[in-house]
């Protein structure tokens, strides 16, 4: 399901212009980040994708619906959305109802429905508490909750609003699991996120937005490099990659292998790295 | 001195069978920035909702053990009273939003008003704040219109506006891009430095290694690690119990194996000692 940004402008009722001018083509199965700082209208721009909001100017096209003419509701067949606070979309008396409720509402039938709660809370390891009430979950499960609910609905777009927001790392590990079981099954992937080391292991096309337009559109490993029109929207570079400037490697490095690889090579070749070769030196702080 | 004193803390929810916090002692000295951190689950705001008085005064359940927060025994001591030393920010900063105010001018004098301080200056402590926060220009915006990272910054904000003497903050910077975060941790610091107490729960671990003068790491309702955090945050023992570490520590122990980190040298945890440590090591 392709999406299409013609020329988008949004403002705010009150005069705040939250996206100001942004085109973008969004192919089929693609997994992109959407990244930039508070305020720059990542969630905005989203809002637009499920008809949640209507362009002020410019167009959004979701396959062949225009957003413009097509309901919040009809649009939910298409695009499924996380919100960034899972206690804004949680409502029902049991986990499975929850999840249930999406699949229900595009009218599936009962067994695929069976079907799509396992599966959906398989993938969020919370098949063991189908009778429990979301709110005796802590907020990291309710968030598993909220993520199931919307794999359940199998639209071919699915949105997450910073999922990894105060999940420690085994959840964080959960929800990366989810977005390549999406991946697999060739759904596209859009999130909104903050923890760029997470992006960066995670996605493979980066959209950095600042002030309602867009910055930087690409492959990762490209936008990453960027270091100055980055720090225009607040972001910083990956840790590692960080780490890789400073020490002089060559290329834009994300993961502790691709790391361990450049740097190996690296001080094979390059002395000068480590004055001190053989021994260690006395740390300066 | 000692302003906040938990001594033996055994906390148990309503309808809970397991307690969430087991036998938890620790002290807070003025002006000290603790960080607090652990798995999802850990009780790490059960903890921050005790010191700030929430237990035993709003969740029930049954709580053994003590808490004192500037000397004061917060299990016979009221709300009132307690808030006037101790200020929380929510997790979530959607709950804490009043509801009740139009503008964000207003949200952040909503405690002021409520413990009767007068008018020039509430507006005076509201604007100095907002001047801090970097929220001026938000003013006059209506706090359900913000986006998430601005929601929790005037959070952040209204609890800053009390100047309480301990200030307990459970995940401030959770919305927040990168700048932003780096931006809130050197508020708090100043903050301590200037006196005030600081309880920071944080998963942001490189940054509290460069700002928390001591870390906590909490797991299943008791505390495991304690110390500075360059001790505590490269622990193996953390990776054992599943504990998020910076890229920086994960890479070295993973270089400690290909001999391109001396086994012997600490693990790094900011991009500082990681640039030192891989500066000086030969192949």
């Amino acid at each position: 399901m392709k999406i299409v940004v013609e020329n988008l402008h949004f403002s705010y009722p009150g005069g705040v212009d939250a996206i100001r001018g942004v085109s973008l083509v969004i192919e089929t199965g693609e997994q992109v980040a959407l990244i930039g700082q508070n305020g720059s209208g990542k969630t905005t721009l989203v809002r637009h994708f499920n008809g949640l909001l209507k362009p002020t100017q410019g167009k959004v096209l979701v396959g062949d619906w225009d957003t413009r003419e097509s309901t919040v509701a009809r649009l939910a067949v298409r695009v499924g959305y996380v919100f960034q606070n899972p206690d804004e979309q949680l409502f029902c008396k049991t986990v499975q109802d929850e999840v249930a409720f999406g699949p229900r509402n595009l009218g599936y039938a009962a067994s695929k429905i069976t079907t799509l709660v396992n599966d959906a809370l398989a993938m969020v390891e919370l098949l063991d508490q189908k009778e429990t009430n979301p709110y005796d979950l802590s907020p990291t499960w309710r968030k598993m909750v909220a993520l199931a609910s919307v794999v359940a609905m199998d639209t071919p777009v699915v949105i997450f609003d910073e999922p990894t927001t105060g999940q420690d790392a085994a959840s964080v590990a959960r929800i990366a699991n989810v977005i390549a079981a999406l991946r697999e099954r060739g759904k596209t992937v859009i999130a909104i996120t903050h923890d760029i080391d997470f992006c960066a292991e995670n996605f493979e096309r980066i959209i950095a937005l600042g002030l309602g337009k867009i910055l930087l559109d690409g492959p990762s490993q490209e936008v990453l490099g960027q270091e100055e029109t980055l720090a225009l929207t607040f972001v910083d570079p990956p840790q590692l990659t960080r780490l890789g400037k400073r020490l002089g490697l060559p290329g834009v490095i994300s993961n502790p292998q691709d790391f361990l690889e450049a740097y190996q090579s690296y001080i094979n070749t390059d002395t000068s790295l480590h004055p001190g070769a053989g021994e260690r030196q006395p740390s300066q702080s | 001195m000692v302003v906040v004193d938990v001594n033996e803390l055994t906390y148990t929810y309503p309808a809970s069978a397991k307690p969430v916090l087991s036998n938890v002692s620790l002290k807070v000295t003025q002006g000290e920035f603790l960080a607090i951190i652990g798995n999802n689950g850990a009780g790490k705001s059960t903890l921050c909702y005790a010191m700030a008085g929430f237990i035993p005064h709003f969740f029930r359940g049954s709580m053994h053990g003590s808490v004192h927060v500037a000397g004061k025994d917060t299990h016979v001591t009221s709300l009132y009273d307690i808030v006037q030393q101790v200020g929380l920010a929510f997790q979530n900063p959607f709950n804490q939003i009043s509801g009740a105010k139009f503008t964000v001018y207003e949200e952040i004098a909503f405690g002021l008003e409520n413990t009767g301080v007068p008018r020039p200056q509430m507006m005076e402590r509201v604007e100095k704040v907002m001047a801090l926060t970097s929220i001026t220009e938000l003013a006059d915006r209506s706090p359900y219109s913000l986006s998430g990272g601005q929601q929790q910054r005037v959070a952040l904000a209204s609890i800053l506006v009390m100047e309480p003497k301990v200030l307990v903050l459970d995940e401030p910077t959770s919305q927040l891009d990168p700048v932003g975060s780096r931006e809130v941790f050197q508020v708090i610091k100043e903050m301590s430095q200037r006196g005030m107490t600081v309880v920071m729960v944080e998963h942001k671990v490189e940054w509290i290694a460069q700002f928390a003068d001591r870390v906590i790491a909490l797991h299943d309702g008791q505390i495991l690690l304690e110390g500075k955090p360059a001790d505590v945050l490269a622990s193996p023992l953390l990776e054992e119990k599943g504990f998020g570490l910076s890229r920086y520590t994960q890479v070295a122990r993973q270089a400690v194996n290909r001999d391109l980190w001396p086994a012997d040298r600490p693990l790094p945890v900011t991009l500082q000692e990681a640039v030192e440590g891989f500066s000086r090591v030969s192949g």
